[in-house]
């Protein structure tokens, strides 16, 4: 083995911890398979990205590796029935999530047959590239390293520069962890037909496999299945985080990616050992992803790693490896390092659970009290990307989010080897995951206001709009309208009806007839004022009306004061002064008898009251 | 001394067209204040500050006519935000404008609507999707619950639903540290 570390040129990566690997518990037994448990729960979120879109309903039979739910959107993955059976519900139940909170997940139960869909191996040899990536998208295949990225996003190599080397993650850099290490040492053959899959879907010229020094059995098993072919195994020093992907480019390839790049953009793939052999499985069996192997360990009877099918509920898991030991506290998902606290023993095992450690007191010290950061800057020197995880720390904490978001926040790994070295024991990385969910909200919010901002302004813009259409279209209107009042000279009524119709656009033509009308009215004032006669609207109107008015008038003056006086209320300027006064005479009387009888009814009360 | 004077002089002809020329340029459209204080609000559109929208509360807050702390959607953050953006003093929010609510979305209870479109003009951001007598419903999508569309309802079938925590929205919480009491040595404490 040491042969193989001189050969391989490592470049060694800024920081790092090497925390007690605590691997060889689980390494002892074989990959052990798991009875079939009596109920399945499928949660949809089991990868990053959008949640699938669910083909099934409640009370379907199912077969093993029939499609459940397919990939919605692009980033997003298919997820497969684990074995056959029937669908009991389609609900929210407890997912394994830092957030304890329940989600919609498809509950399976199995019928004990197994049975499962005729098997469509792919010719991927033969086929076109496009095709076969396409065909992926149905497989369920996700990043099973823990990160669950869905694989076929990955091998779509339409990047600018083509990649030319495929890297195979096998560093399992976490302690405790052991699933890969199992996985290569019971399966190298199935590995290396992955690896050759992949290479030929991204064109790659060459694949590098990293494996840290604390696996040699796998190293071996791997060196000895790769013969024959182009493919490189490198071990590398135990380091943690030396399975961080663009950790581990560095120490196999020496390249250091810009942090605003993906590996793509330089020419460069990683991709987990388990994700591989699931492309094998894939297109060499016609299997989707609908298992994985899990590490069991800490706290339990027998650690082991186990061939789980996703949906175990993990109290199955936990009585398989010997049951969990009388202190125990609680179970952690993913490594001590990086892994969270689950909820309850009950939530299904998903595709991100690469390893389940039972936690006990004796096992990981409860967190010592955090005391006031020192400055004595270890953290900085143990950090992978060369952050200064301090500064990060002081930002978040005062929730100076701007500031943090400048110091590369985003660029944190959150691997925890600053919370590792801390002499204060300050948990660094809680605080950066509170600055990257607070700083995530925040630009979530801000992009809402925004869609709403513009969709305010657009409709705004639109009753704009729409107002000046309709005062276009009234403005047609009415210029039909005047249009066709020309053609055929109307009456002076008829007209003003129509410059009555008449829109805003219409003023002028409407402004031009109030003119000519007040042009008139002054000059029949004027002719009025000259004759010395009242005003009559009778100008237009025929002889024959005009004698009747006449008569009318005549009339008017022969009758009496009485009749004088009732057209005055109608006609005011007929009142002449002395009528008013008359009439004032009147009022003025009548108020004065109804005071007199107020007041003697009013006498008349008090004699009676008295 | 009079070489001097005819340098200055020049100068300031020089300068002067420059600034002149650079003013006419680099003209700014409209006042910049408002689009950086509406920036600020949370463009739910609500009216609750007694201005139509978030822009003409803008617009008044940067004429000086309107107080910053109208807004309860934007809390207490975005008084905040507002004060150190135009440098006045925070003040709490004005209870008279409402308080702050956890952020809901509207729901249309389809069985009752009948489809009468006043939400539909009501709505701010065109988030209620119908046509006369068919039925409407929400794009929760676009909703940015400002309640606008519930009190139009003639059958009162609007319900404004808070946005509860899901595994999607969910955040870290701030690290708490356990409180010890004075005298204890928390290394000893924490064995």
């Amino acid at each position: 083995m040491n042969a193989l570390v001189n050969f391989a040129k490592i470049f060694k990566f800024h920081g790092g911890v090497h925390p007690p690997e605590n691997k060889n518990q689980s390494t002892q037994l074989p990959i052990g398979q798991l009875p079939l448990p009596d109920r399945l729960v499928l949660p949809l979120r089991q990868h990053v990205g959008n949640l699938p879109k669910i083909r099934v309903a409640t009370g379907d039979k199912v077969l093993k590796g029939q499609l459940l739910a397919e990939a919605e959107g692009t980033v997003s993955a298919a997820l497969h029935a684990p074995t056959s059976g029937m669908i009991m519900a389609i609900e929210d139940a407890v997912i394994p999530h830092p957030s304890g909170l329940p989600d919609k997940c498809i509950i399976l139960a199995p019928d004990g047959n197994d049975e499962w869909i005729e098997h469509r191996p792919l010719d991927w040899h033969n086929m076109e590239r496009k095709a076969v990536i396409a065909e992926l998208r149905n497989s369920g295949i996700v990043g099973f390293g823990g990160a669950t990225f869905p694989s076929h996003i990955k091998l779509r190599a339409d990047g600018k520069s083509g990649v030319h080397t495929l890297i195979i993650n096998a560093a399992e850099c976490e302690p405790y962890i052991t699933c890969d290490d199992m996985l290569m040492r019971e399966r190298a053959t199935q590995i290396v037909q992955g690896i050759l899959i992949a290479q030929h879907l991204l064109g790659a010229e060459q694949a590098v496999v990293g494996i840290e020094d604390n696996k040699p059995e796998a190293a071996a098993a791997m060196h000895a299945a790769a013969v024959g072919t182009n493919i490189q195994i490198k071990v590398v020093p135990t380091l943690y985080p030396s399975g961080d992907a663009r950790r581990l480019v560095y120490l196999l390839t020496g390249q250091e990616i810009p942090h605003d790049k993906r590996t793509t953009e330089v020419g460069l793939q990683v991709f987990n050992v388990a994700t591989v052999l699931a492309l094998h499985r894939y297109l060499d069996h016609g299997e989707p992803a609908i298992s994985r192997i899990v590490s069991v360990t800490g706290n339990v009877g027998r650690p082991q790693n186990f061939e789980v099918l996703f949906g175990t509920p993990l109290h199955l898991l936990i009585q398989a490896a010997g049951g969990a030991k009388a202190n125990t506290t609680h179970y952690i998902m993913g490594g001590p390092m990086m892994g969270f606290k689950l909820p309850d023993d009950d939530v299904p095992i998903t595709k991100a659970a690469n390893c389940i450690i039972a936690s006990a007191p004796d096992l990981f010290e409860p967190p010592p009290v955090p005391m006031p950061c020192i400055r004595c800057a270890r953290c900085a020197d143990a950090c992978p990307v060369s952050l200064q995880p301090q500064e990060l720390y002081w930002f978040a904490k005062s929730d100076n989010f701007e500031k943090a978001r400048d110091y590369k926040l985003f660029d944190c790994i959150e691997c925890g080897a600053c919370a590792y070295v801390c002499p204060s024991n300050i948990p660094l990385v809680q605080y950066y995951r509170y600055a990257k969910s607070e700083i995530i909200t925040a630009d979530r919010a801000k992009e809402a206001a925004d869609l709403a901002r513009q969709r305010n302004e657009f409709r705004l813009q639109r009753i704009e709009r729409e107002k000046q259409e309709r005062a276009a279209k009234h403005a047609e209107r009415a210029q039909g309208a005047k249009a066709e009042a020309e053609k055929t000279p109307a009456p002076q009524a008829n007209q003003y009806a129509a410059s009555k119709l008449a829109a805003p656009d219409a003023d002028a033509a409407k402004k031009a007839a109030i003119a000519a009308a007040i042009e008139r009215a002054k000059a029949a004032k004027a002719a009025a004022a000259q004759t010395g006669e009242t005003p009559k609207n009778i100008e237009p109107t025929s002889s024959a009306v005009k004698q009747e008015i006449a008569e009318i008038d005549a009339r008017r003056k022969n009758v009496g004061l009485e009749d004088k006086q009732g057209a005055a209320s109608g006609d005011a300027k007929k009142v002449s002064p002395e009528a008013d006064a008359e009439k004032q005479a009147k009022i003025a009387a009548a108020i004065e008898r109804a005071k007199a009888a107020k007041a003697a009814a009013e006498a008349a009360k008090k004699e009676k009251g008295e | 001394m009079s070489l001097a004077l005819l340098i200055m002089i020049g100068l300031a002809l020089v300068l002067g067209a420059l600034l002149g020329y650079a003013a006419l340029k680099f003209k700014v459209e409209g006042d910049p204040l408002i689009a950086r204080i509406d920036a600020i609000l949370p463009q739910t559109q609500c009216g609750q500050c007694g201005y139509p929208g978030c822009k003409p509360y803008a617009t008044a807050i940067a004429k000086g006519e309107a107080d910053i702390n109208q807004c309860p959607p934007g809390g207490d953050a975005g008084v905040r935000a507002l004060a150190d953006l135009l440098g006045v003093e925070y003040k709490p929010l004005n209870a008279e404008h409402g308080t702050p609510k956890p952020k809901s979305v509207a729901f249309i209870d389809e069985q009752t609507c009948i489809g009468c479109t006043l939400c539909i003009q009501a709505c701010p951001v065109d988030a209620i999707l119908g046509a006369a007598k068919h039925m409407h419903t929400i794009i929760a999508s676009e909703c940015t619950g400002c309640e606008l569309c519930v009190a139009p309802c003639p059958v009162d079938c609007i319900s404004m639903i808070p946005i509860g925590e899901t595994p999607d929205n969910w955040k870290w919480k701030y690290p708490t540290i356990p409180i010890v009491p004075v005298g204890l040595n928390p290394r000893q404490l924490s064995k």
